[in-house]
C-alpha cells in the first residue's frame, strides 16, 4: 500500500494507523508533525506548487519502498492556513521488523523537509514573516546519503 | 519557444505574480542565464533573484541545479528553500 495525500483538511493518525495494522507486517512507525507555538505563533499558512508536490511525495515513496522491506507506506501534508497545536504532516509505514519501519519513517520524513516544495509562513499578532530552512534539517536529510 | 515560468513564496510576493509565460530567447542554456535575463526584466525581478544563495529551481516540476540545462522544458519554477513537514 503506497499513499500520498495533500490536503487542506485535518486528518486521523489513529485511522491511518489501522490501515497499516491491517497490513499484518509486524511492525508499523509513525510520526505526526504539529505546529509549534514559538515566539508566538499563532498560526501558519501553508504553500506548495500543485503538481509537484505530489510528484515529489511520490517518488520518495518509491525510494523508501527500493530501500526497505516495506508493506506499505502513508505520506499526508496539509496545506493551507493552520492553527497552533494543529496537525500538519504524518508519515507512517509498516515492514516485518522495527529497524526498517523506523528507518524508513525517518527517511520520508528528514527528505520531506528538504525536497518537497511546502513553504511556511508564520503569523504573530497581525503580521507573516516566511519560515527560513534550517541548517540541520540538511544535516538529518543529507545523513541518509551516506553509506 | 514559450515558456512558463512560476514563483512561489518570496519570489511570488516580491516580484509580484505567481506565473508569467515568455519567450525564451535563444541565447538562454541553463537556469542560471535565465536567472540574469529575468533580473533585467524589472527592479521587482532584480530584487527577488539578489541572493543567488537562495534561489532554488525546478525544471518541469522536477528540483534541478542552476547549471541544469533548461532547453526543452516547458515548465521552469523558483522558490527559496523549502520549509515544510
Amino acid at each position: 500500500m503506497k499513499t500520498v495525500r495533500v490536503q487542506s483538511q485535518d486528518f486521523d493518525p489513529g485511522a491511518e494507523l489501522a490501515l497499516l495494522d491491517a497490513l499484518g507486517a509486524g511492525a508499523v512507525a509513525s510520526f505526526t508533525g504539529l505546529v509549534r507555538g514559538d515566539d508566538g505563533v499563532d498560526r501558519l499558512v501553508l504553500e506548495h506548487y500543485p503538481g509537484m508536490t505530489e510528484r515529489s511525495l511520490e517518488a520518495l515513496v518509491e525510494t523508501s519502498c527500493a530501500r526497505w522491506p516495506l508493506l506499505g507506506a502513508i505520506v499526508i501534508h496539509r496545506i493551507g492556513e493552520l492553527a497552533m497545536g494543529e496537525r500538519i504532516v504524518f508519515v507512517g509505514t509498516a515492514s516485518a521488523h522495527r529497524a526498517a519501519a523506523l528507518d524508513a519513517c525517518a527517511f520520508l520524513i528528514d527528505q520531506l523537509k528538504t525536497s518537497a516544495p511546502f513553504w511556511k509562513q508564520e503569523w504573530v499578532s497581525g503580521k507573516s514573516r516566511w519560515v527560513d530552512a534550517r541548517a540541520g534539517d540538511a544535516d538529518a536529510s543529507a545523513r541518509w546519503l551516506k553509506g | 519557444m514559450q515558456l512558463s515560468i512560476l514563483y512561489f513564496a518570496q519570489f511570488r510576493e516580491v516580484i509580484g505574480v505567481s506565473s508569467e509565460v515568455i519567450d525564451l530567447p535563444p541565447d538562454m542554456v541553463t537556469a542560471a542565464d535565465l536567472v540574469r535575463w529575468l533580473s533585467n526584466r524589472s527592479h521587482r525581478h532584480q530584487a527577488a533573484f539578489s541572493d543567488l544563495g537562495r534561489v532554488r529551481v525546478a525544471v518541469d516540476q522536477t528540483m534541478a541545479h542552476i547549471d541544469q540545462d533548461i532547453s526543452g522544458a516547458s515548465e521552469i519554477a523558483f522558490f527559496p528553500p523549502v520549509t515544510g513537514g
